[in-house]
């Protein structure tokens, strides 16, 4: 069986549970700019690139993909958030982005199959990939809302690169995720399809879209429903939202997406809105607590966390929905759905 | 749901953002004047439509860069961006160059099997991996498909290629070539039946498919005949909708309306389209030559008269209510009376008041119609202007009139079109009116009313709270003891009010006036020597019967209002609309009246003038419709001048409000979000931050409404505005609309005698009024609000309400109390935001104006509060916060 139809068995069984956050985890860690930099004789000071340690210390990723393995989740996601030529030219890295991602995958997928042998419940490897710091829709100078910082075709080099990388180190799947942007997320789709067809074989998709605001939309301006119109010819595995919001603020924008969504719903919230001191204090149950109603209402087939959330936010996940029917996928009507900032629907 | 399933399904393509389509557009990319072309974008967005298509294939342009330098602006803009882009070019470069920029999902148009199926299916695997819709022209190595056949042929043969590589067969959308028809070369006769029915054949053998088309190649052959190209486009998408046409590029103003089309002209226009004579291109042709201009015959017959007689010549001109010659022509009548030995004032006596008893008469016995008899008077009226010098030079005291009337219309109200028609048929009748104007206080009424002498008051008003203020003048004639008869007219009043509380109110004659062509009717009884006295006995005996009648039957029953209460209206609140989408306040300065115009419901507009009949079967009538196509000339010509020189300014406000229901009364939390809307920079785009609401009861409101009180039967609930909305998160909007800049043109009028045209345009401007609160309903429910967003009516839907949600206004039967119209103009600044004020009464200045509540649940509907008990009175002026006897004036007409 392909990573894709494997994953879509047992998400018809069961609620899967990705894993949480990794950057509130590394911070736990107090390391060191020697232990961000190791011998890697780079220019540029090294300490909170966090997708290097890969490289340097990976004895900490390991770590915090255990502890999430071991709450409870059946998909590791790549700690490459940054690990794309844009982001990592910011700390002189940008000649590393291969061996990064590979890393971070073979990382992944050694553990994946490490506890996947122990127990025989399979266990994913998705390759991170975040929005990078340009986007494609938007001007950075409010005196010329024509120019962009980056152009369709260097971006999508970008993300190729990257995305050719986690493929190679054994992802199964790629995860465009905290999507600000929708066409810059269309152009990671864009990469990956030619990626599939340099490889000869499908690369699995699956999105991730990130509200900027309570109406639902995001920071290109679209609305869930709009999103899920402008990036459904991916086919991902899933589609769903993180980031941004505690459960409680997604909630309206949860059930809109699974009502239209004819594929998997993946939802992994922050541990609440930050406090006055920017760290995230929503308890693992109570986060639990939110993710259930969402499971109980069959909105969700993959549930996380985003910012904040720890081992024991996943561990309280897995157990709150353990047993609750996942979210059957809809069949949608072949009607041609277009969009702007909004959806379109031209009835058949 | 909607008028028919395919027009609601029917997608206009904006294409005013083409270079090859637009001459304008073209100008300003040519000149990278791009700023100025994103407004072009933004104007048919507001403007509907639904997509909107790019194109910039011009030999002189860098096609790659104006298209990607022209998305990337508009995307800048999320007015516009908030609709799919159709990214429109013949050159792949300039496709794929636009589709790397387009962040939704665009349509590309187009592709084709030109150059064979490799390219074709290389570029539709392409638009897959970018996620676009695809217009797939029908064209393939040898050539356009210009036969049915062909079209069947290529269309299915790239369904199957393009089906068989996975490509969503809902995002093919096919465009079978409309070509030129009524050429004059036989081949070309069939091109648009083979359209239509290809169409159909397709759409059987390649499922989920749709069907584009552009429409002007169509009528290429009839360039510079605008009337005729227009009619062909109508007809063509009359018949190829069904077919199943989805989408056409087309502007949408340049449509005519099936119905309004000529007769003549559509039936011709359809044995083009779908072949149905051999000789059906010539006869169009003969046909079209009509329609560029009026036919000799016809202007030779319009100047005979002009040989004719002046005295006839005088009356013909008023029955015809032409006023181009009148001056001369009673010069010279005034002059051959003056050569006998007569005087200035014989010309009214003689021929003027002759032509205008024939005009009267024609009325009487319904041969001519009330736009005519004003236009008559209008001819009437130049004709005294002119004699008034020849006549005061005279020192003479003037023709005696059959009497002398004043009209007003009361305190507190300015509806005064109804008024204005009545003075006018009185004067055509030979009685002198003084007109008094509008919000005239009862004191300037008796005033002039014994200065003047005069023989009969007359009433009038159109808001309930007017009625309240009829009785006091009645009362005041009362106290004044004076004893002519009082007339009562205008659109609240009635019979039974006129008997129940007018009436009694005075001891001389109180006649409630049912319309203007009665009122020629009453003055005559009321003023002749004759009949005067038989004829108020039988209105008091009449009047006596009402008031009895309607005592005997007694009120239907009423509820107790606990009872009234659990019998209330519970819709499904799990399907209550969700948060707007664009919450706050929205303002627009100038909206465009040419849109507006496109929204008319002119039904309202021919009632206005007393011909009663349903637009547009009101142009057929065998009666009334040669009337009514002629005031519907003028009304169209007026409103051509309205709209091209801009005298008028339609603005409006309008602003959602998070909202609750407590028992009757509707909480809302005014927010404190002030949004500019439509044609305005707005800061920092499309969505609204989240909004923190204000909390604590200060900032709160309570609009309290009434809930019907009586009995119902069969299981209706006695409803209440509140009970469309829920206990806790809802939202509640309200909106105010007015028409302004109408007074220098009413001057010009009045200073040309020119009652007609008054009239007229404080009737068009009634229906600006009205068509811009249905334009802004609708754009609140797709846009704004954002609860429909693929709402797609026709105007003749929307005027059925076939949306969903209401709008009730403060002061009609949903919503009797007039005094929520305060409320609802603070909550929306209206004053400011949209120049309208309230009198006392509250009626709105502007005249034509429109405010009201909306509701956006689907289940909400209008209905009548109609009377409610004492138990209610006394609550709703708790929950009002005002004194019991204040709430008693303001809902009279709904108490006992």
């Amino acid at each position: 069986m392909t990573a894709r139809e494997t994953f879509l068995a047992e998400a018809a069984k069961r609620i899967l549970i990705t894993d949480g956050a990794f950057g509130t985890e590394i911070q736990n860690w107090k390391l060191s700019e020697e232990d961000y930099a190791g011998n890697l004789g780079l220019s540029h000071e090294q300490k909170g690139n966090n997708d290097i340690l890969a490289l340097t210390k990976p004895e900490v990723p390991e770590a915090i993909h255990r502890a999430y393995f071991e709450a409870g989740a059946d998909i590791a996601e790549t700690n490459t958030f940054s690990a794309n030529r844009i982001s990592q030219a910011d700390y002189g890295a940008d000649h590393l982005v291969r061996e990064i991602n590979v890393a971070s995958a073979q990382l992944a997928r050694r553990l994946a199959d490490e506890y996947q042998a122990k127990d025989g419940r399979p266990r994913f490897v998705a390759g991170a990939i975040g929005p990078t710091n340009k986007t494609l829709s938007l001007s950075p100078d409010v005196n010329d809302p024509g120019y962009r910082e980056i152009d369709w075709d260097t971006l999508v080099d970008v993300y190729k690169e990257q995305a050719a990388a986690l493929v190679e180190g054994g992802a199964d799947f790629i995860l465009i995720e905290t999507v600000f942007d929708t066409l810059n997320a269309k152009a990671g789709i864009m990469a990956v399809k030619q990626l599939e067809a340099d490889l000869g074989r499908e690369v699995p998709i699956m999105l991730s879209m990130t509200l900027t605001d309570l109406s639902g939309r995001n920071l290109s301006g679209h609305t869930v429903e709009a999103f899920w119109h402008a990036v459904r010819h991916a086919k991902p595995v899933t589609v769903g939202l993180n980031c941004s919001f505690g459960a409680t603020q997604l909630r309206p924008h949860v059930k809109a997406l699974s009502e239209i969504a004819d594929t998997l719903i993946m939802i992994y919230p922050n541990a609440g809105l930050p406090n006055e001191l920017g760290a995230y204090d929503e308890m693992p149950d109570t986060t639990a607590g939110f993710v259930k109603e969402w499971a109980i209402a069959g909105q969700v087939n993959v549930l996380g966390g985003c910012c904040g959330s720890t081992p024991a936010h996943i561990a309280a996940m897995a157990k709150a929905v353990a047993g609750v029917p996942p979210r059957k996928v809809p069949v949608l009507e072949p009607v041609t759905r277009l969009a702007g900032l909004e959806p379109f629907t031209l009835a058949a | 749901m909607t008028a028919t399933p395919s027009s609601a399904r029917f997608v206009n393509i904006g294409e005013r953002t083409n270079v090859t389509g637009s001459a304008k557009f073209k100008k300003l990319i040519m000149a990278g004047d791009y700023p100025a072309a994103v407004e072009v974008a933004r104007q048919q967005v507001e403007n509907g439509a639904q997509v909107i298509d790019v194109n910039m294939d011009e030999g002189l342009l860098d096609a790659v860069k104006a298209m990607t330098t022209y998305l990337k602006l508009i995307a800048a803009e999320p007015d516009i961006a908030r609709v799919p882009v159709m990214i429109d070019s013949s050159k792949w470069e300039v496709i794929e160059a636009g589709l790397k920029c387009v962040s939704g999902k665009p349509i590309v148009n187009s592709i084709s099997m030109k150059e064979g199926e490799e390219p074709f299916l290389a570029q539709a695997r392409k638009c897959m991996a970018y996620g676009a819709a695809v217009v797939v022209m029908a064209f393939d190595e040898t050539g356009q498909a210009d036969t049915k056949q062909r079209k069947v042929e290529i269309c299915s043969r790239a369904y199957k290629l393009l089906t068989g590589i996975g490509f969503p067969p809902e995002d093919i959308i096919f465009d079978p070539n409309v070509f030129a028809v009524a050429t004059g070369i036989e081949e070309h006769d069939r091109y648009a039946l083979d359209f239509i029915e290809a169409v159909k054949e397709i759409r059987e053998a390649c499922p989920h498919v749709h069907f584009s088309g552009g429409l002007s190649n169509l009528s290429f052959s009839f360039r510079g005949n605008e009337t005729v190209r227009r009619a062909m486009h109508s007809v063509f998408l009359y018949y190829a909708i069904p077919a199943g046409l989805d989408m056409a590029i087309v502007n949408a103003g340049q449509l005519d309306v099936y119905d309004q089309i000529d007769p003549a002209l559509r039936e011709a226009c359809e044995d083009v389209i779908l072949m149905r004579r051999p000789d059906a291109t010539e006869r169009l042709i003969e046909l079209a030559e009509s329609f560029k201009g009026k036919s000799v015959a016809e202007e030779k017959a319009a100047e005979e008269w002009r040989g004719w007689d002046v005295i006839k010549r005088i009356e013909h001109a008023l029955v015809k209510g032409m006023d181009a010659h009148i001056v001369d022509d009673t010069e010279e009548a005034r002059q051959q009376i003056a050569a006998r030995g007569g005087r200035p004032i014989e010309v009214i006596e003689g021929p003027l008041m002759d032509g205008m008893n024939v005009v009267g008469d024609l009325f009487g016995s319904g041969k001519m119609f009330l736009p005519q008899v004003v236009k008559s008077a209008r001819v009437m009226k130049k004709a005294v202007a002119h004699l008034i010098p020849f006549i005061e030079a005279e020192k003479d005291a003037g023709a005696k009139a059959k009497g002398r009337i004043i009209m007003a219309t009361v305190k507190g109200d300015v509806h005064d079109i109804g008024k204005n028609i009545v003075g006018v048929v009185l004067q055509c009748n030979g009685y002198e009116v003084i007109d008094l104007g509008v919000m005239v206080p009862w004191s300037k009424i008796l005033d002039t009313a014994k200065e003047e002498q005069v023989d009969i008051i007359g009433l009038s008003g159109l808001i309930t709270p007017s009625l309240d203020e009829m009785v006091t003048v009645a009362e005041e004639m009362q106290r004044a003891e004076m004893t002519i008869p009082l007339l009562i007219g205008g659109a609240t009043t009635s019979k039974v009010h006129t008997a129940l509380r007018i009436d009694p109110a005075y001891e001389g004659t109180v006649v409630h006036v049912l319309d203007a062509s009665r009122a020629v009717g009453v003055a005559s009884q009321l003023l002749s020597d004759t009949q005067a006295e038989g004829f108020k006995q039988s209105v008091a005996i009449d009047y006596e019967k009402v008031r009895i009648a309607r005592e005997g039957k007694g009120q239907s029953d009423l509820l107790p209002l606990a009872d009234a209460r659990a019998n209330a209206y519970a819709p499904d609140f799990a399907q209550k609309a969700p948060a707007p989408v664009q919450p706050g306040l929205h303002v627009f300065e100038d909206w465009d009246l040419a849109d507006l115009v496109e929204t008319f419901d002119w039904t309202p507009f021919f009632r206005a003038w007393e011909l009663a009949g349903t637009y547009p079967a009101i142009l057929n009538d065998a009666v009334i419709g040669e009337s009514a196509r002629h005031l519907f000339a003028d009304a169209k010509a007026m409103l051509e001048k309205i709209v091209s020189e801009k005298w008028l300014t339609a603005k409006g406000v309008c602003a959602f409000w998070p909202a609750h229901r407590e028992g009757d009364d509707i909480i809302i939390k005014p927010s404190p979000l002030q949004e500019r809307g439509l044609g305005e920079g707005r800061a920092a785009g499309h969505t609204p931050s989240p909004n923190p609401s204000p909390e604590g009861e200060g900032d709160q409101v309570r609009l309290p409404f009434l809930r019907q009180q009586f009995k119902k039967s069969r299981g209706r609930a006695n409803f209440c505005l509140s009970d469309f909305v829920d206990t806790e998160n809802d939202w509640l909007g309200g909106f105010a609309v007015g028409i302004h800049g109408i007074d220098p043109h009413l001057e010009r009028f009045k200073a040309g005698h020119d009652d007609y045209s008054d009239i007229l345009l404080k009737a068009l401007a009634d229906r600006f009024a009205e068509a811009f609160a249905e334009r802004l309903h609708q754009h609140v429910r797709t846009t704004l609000w954002g609860y429909a967003p693929g709402e797609q009516l026709t105007n003749e839907a929307l005027i059925r309400e076939e949306y969903r949600g209401i709008r009730p206004a403060p002061g009609y039967p949903a919503c009797p109390d007039h005094s929520l119209k305060p409320i609802l103009f603070d909550l929306l600044k209206a004053t400011d935001n949209a120049g309208i004020t309230l009198t006392e009464s509250q009626a709105m200045l502007p005249t034509a104006a429109v405010s009201g509540f909306y509701f956006a649940h689907p289940e909400s509907q209008y209905f009548g509060v109609a009377r409610i008990g004492r138990d209610q009175l006394e609550d709703y002026a708790a929950r009002r916060g005002v004194d019991l006897q204040v709430a008693e004036r303001w809902l009279r007409p709904n108490l006992d």
